[in-house]
């Protein structure tokens, strides 16, 4: 019971991560109509970023400082970048952030090299904040979640209460119509793009140290965010939200528990082939619930897919 | 001592230069190891030290039978064995007769076939295996050739001085194994069932457990499971960014037992663990680094980093493959018949720089040597890794690891 505890957190913890990750990407797919594989890219140059501050100016300068510079960074490439490519259509917006995604793994490799980096937790932070029966939660655990939560309500806060989040929203369904109110939408467009990096660089400079700094970290993540707001709802931030803590903890459950296919099979009234060795089902008896853990969440995606095109939250169809 | 060390290595690289310039060609070693995509950093660092034992043990010292030097000359495999077999075929049309290959035993399993194949339709341009790094302990046994020498200790040899290690100690009554989901993975959690087993039959393996290769983004549930298990040592064959993944998140959530782990050190892994792995991770291996375990040793290191700055020496057994290949050559007094160099190679005992013995054993042409369990530590250390200040430290030493082991190698001798 008490690990239940512990696996709830530790699922809260990487479901919020996710969730800064996937909050930018599914706002920038409801501006422009197309996902930016770059996205995990920003995290990860968020996270090289700050390390590189942290060198100088410790951690907390990092924090503040690394997530403005890919906040640029993202609003320089979408003046610059995107736009120029948008008139062409859909199709090259994709290849443009594909080809950049590429080309900020090789600069990354080229600056910091290949090796991992010596990112690590600032020294204030680095006790055990509780814990439950013996298992120790640490006190970045927490702050982590504190962040997360912190920016899930001001994010909400600016995009439903005040002016600006109402333009922006009103851009984002009728641009042309508030373009003739007198707002500069392309403006907006830029500054969501901007926002919506600077949330994939927070999740980056606090993510680099508990789960490595190095060139592959922006691939083992890149994926499983799109699946986030697919199971989510393009473009919805509760359905990220919601997606992101199910995946999270569907993943750190599966991980915890020894579930085991044999066990399973046996219960709906199957029989083990035996010898197991010669038997081809083989692989499917042996499955164990640790080692399909990571591609849980994708058969969730088919499912969501199949049964409920728009996701859990999502207003259009994908 | 170091000044007039690295006085007398430039004065005879510059004599050696001018020497190779003059004389006959020079005997080539090609190095096929991956040298871009994701496993780089560690192919090149295996190359600069080939290329660093070359020059410093070999041709600063005036080559080898009338003064012929090493060339060192790097092929990229890209990790893979089909484009390995192309730049064998490559390196063999260049006229090269030694091949050295070390990351990954999939890779080293296609070129020990491939060589032997060539090596029997083609008697007059053969070539020999020089295996630094490969521990599929099959490349010594049922797959094993004449033309092929590992200079490593197998996956069996480093599990047996973790188990020894683990053995001795009273205190551990319960142990985890955890590794990644494929051959290597596979072959180290059952190699530590069995010599648990047969060493210490009343520890009980509380977990062992496979997870997929470079995909876990984070560790904290296996983590969780280890702690809850109670778990008084943990042995994995992870590497790369699972091991730092792994270890980190284990330390992190409250586990203070040793890991036993076979790679994790160097290529910015020391530097990353720090702190955190102090007084937990402990590494089998090859070869002493700290304390160094002999002068000539020290001024080796030493020399390494005044040309690479930011390179580590993390595989010693480097310098043995040049030394022991120099000898064999002397000994057979050519370097373009390989059966008799390999005949010389065979059964040969060499004194290692980094301290011991290394015996090419005949049977199989797998290297005897002491095997150490080292610790990551920042105390007492001379040599540090990734300039981070930590690096690994002997405590424990089995001497000439499993001499008398029994091998299935059944070899055709030309």
């Amino acid at each position: 019971m008490d690990l239940v505890l512990v696996n709830l957190i530790d699922g809260l913890v990487t479901g919020l991560l996710l969730f800064m990750l996937s909050a930018g990407l599914t706002l920038i797919f409801s501006m422009m109509g197309v996902l930016n594989f770059a996205h995990a890219s920003f995290y990860m140059l968020g996270a090289y970023f700050a390390y590189q501050i942290s060198l100088a100016f410790g951690f907390w300068m990092g924090l503040l400082i690394a997530p403005i510079m890919v906040g640029l960074l993202g609003a320089g490439v979408e003046r610059y970048g995107l736009r120029r490519v948008h008139q062409y259509g859909h199709v090259p917006e994709l290849i443009f952030t594909f080809g950049l995604a590429l080309l900020i793994e090789e600069v990354v490799q080229f600056i910091w090299g290949k090796n991992q980096m010596a990112y690590d937790i600032p020294e204030v932070l680095q006790f055990t904040a509780f814990s439950i029966a013996g298992n120790s939660i640490p006190a970045y655990k927490i702050f982590m979640i504190f962040i997360s939560i912190a920016i899930f309500i001001g994010l909400l806060y600016v995009l439903t209460r005040t002016r600006i989040g109402m333009i922006i929203q009103a851009a984002l369904s009728y641009p042309r119509t508030v373009e003739a109110l007198g707002h500069n939408v392309p403006l907006i467009f830029m500054g969501v793009f901007g926002v919506g990096t600077a949330l994939a660089g927070v999740a980056g400079v606090i993510a680099g140290p508990v789960l490595g700094t190095f060139p592959g970290m922006a691939f083992v993540l890149g994926s499983i965010v799109f699946v986030t707001i697919v199971i989510g709802g393009l473009g919805s931030l509760w359905g990220a939200l919601v997606a992101s803590l199910l995946i999270g903890w569907l993943t750190t459950f599966s991980k915890a528990y020894n579930l085991r296919m044999e066990d399973f099979l046996t219960f709906i009234g199957f029989s083990r082939p035996d010898p197991i060795w010669d038997s081809a089902w083989r692989d499917l008896w042996t499955i164990t619930s640790p080692q399909v853990a990571d591609i849980l969440p994708y058969i969730l995606m088919i499912l969501i897919l199949i049964f409920r095109p728009y996701g859990l939250f999502g207003k259009r169809d994908v | 001592m170091r000044k007039s060390f690295k006085l007398g290595v430039s004065a005879a690289l510059a004599l050696a230069i001018s020497a190779a310039a003059g004389l006959a060609e020079n005997i080539k070693i090609a190095f096929i190891d991956p040298l871009s995509g994701p496993f780089a950093s560690t192919g090149t660092n295996g190359l600069h030290q080939f290329e660093f034992a070359a020059e410093t043990m070999v041709n600063a010292n005036g080559g080898v039978l009338d003064g012929q030097m090493f060339e060192v000359v790097g092929f990229d495999n890209k990790i893979s064995p089909k484009e390995s077999l192309i730049q064998l075929q490559v390196a063999i049309d260049q006229g090269i007769r030694f091949i050295a290959q070390g990351n990954s035993s999939g890779v080293a399993n296609a070129l020990t076939e491939a060589i032997d194949k060539h090596n029997r339709r083609n008697p007059d341009d053969r070539v020999l295996f020089l295996n630094y790094a490969a521990v599929d302990p099959a490349l010594t046994n049922d797959k094993c050739n004449f033309w092929h020498f590992r200079f490593d200790a197998n996956a069996d040899i480093k599990m047996d001085a973790i188990t020894d290690s683990i053995a001795a100690n009273e205190e551990i009554k319960k142990v985890y194994v955890i590794g990644q989901d494929y051959s290597f993975g596979k072959a180290v959690a059952s190699a530590a069932v069995r010599f648990l087993g047969e060493k210490r039959p009343d520890i009980e393996i509380v977990g062992n457990e496979l997870h997929p290769i470079g995909k876990v983004k984070d560790f904290t549930p296996y983590s969780r499971k280890i702690v809850a298990s109670d778990a008084d040592a943990i042995i994995t064959g992870n590497w790369g960014a699972d091991m730092l993944g792994l270890g980190k998140s284990i330390v992190e959530n409250g586990y203070t037992g040793p890991i036993y782990t076979y790679y994790a050190a160097g290529s910015g892994i020391t530097a990353a663990f720090g702190e955190t792995g102090k007084g937990t991770i402990r590494l089998v291996g090859e070869g002493q680094v700290n304390p160094p375990a002999s002068d000539s040793a020290a001024d080796y290191y030493t020399a390494f980093k005044e040309k690479y700055p930011d390179g580590n020496v993390d595989q010693s057994r480097i310098t043995n493959v040049i030394g022991m290949l120099a000898q064999a050559i002397n000994e057979a007094g050519t370097a373009d018949d390989v059966v008799a160099v390999a005949y010389a190679l065979e059964g040969m005992e060499y004194e290692s720089m980094w301290g011991g013995t290394v015996l090419m054993r005949e049977k199989d042409h797998q290297a005897i040597q002491n095997v150490h369990i080292h610790e990551h530590t920042d105390e007492d250390i001379a040599f540090d890794y990734d300039n981070s200040g930590f690096g690994i430290k002997v405590v424990k030493t089995v001497e000439m690891a499993a001499a008398e082991s029994e091998t299935t190698c059944n070899m055709r001798r030309p």
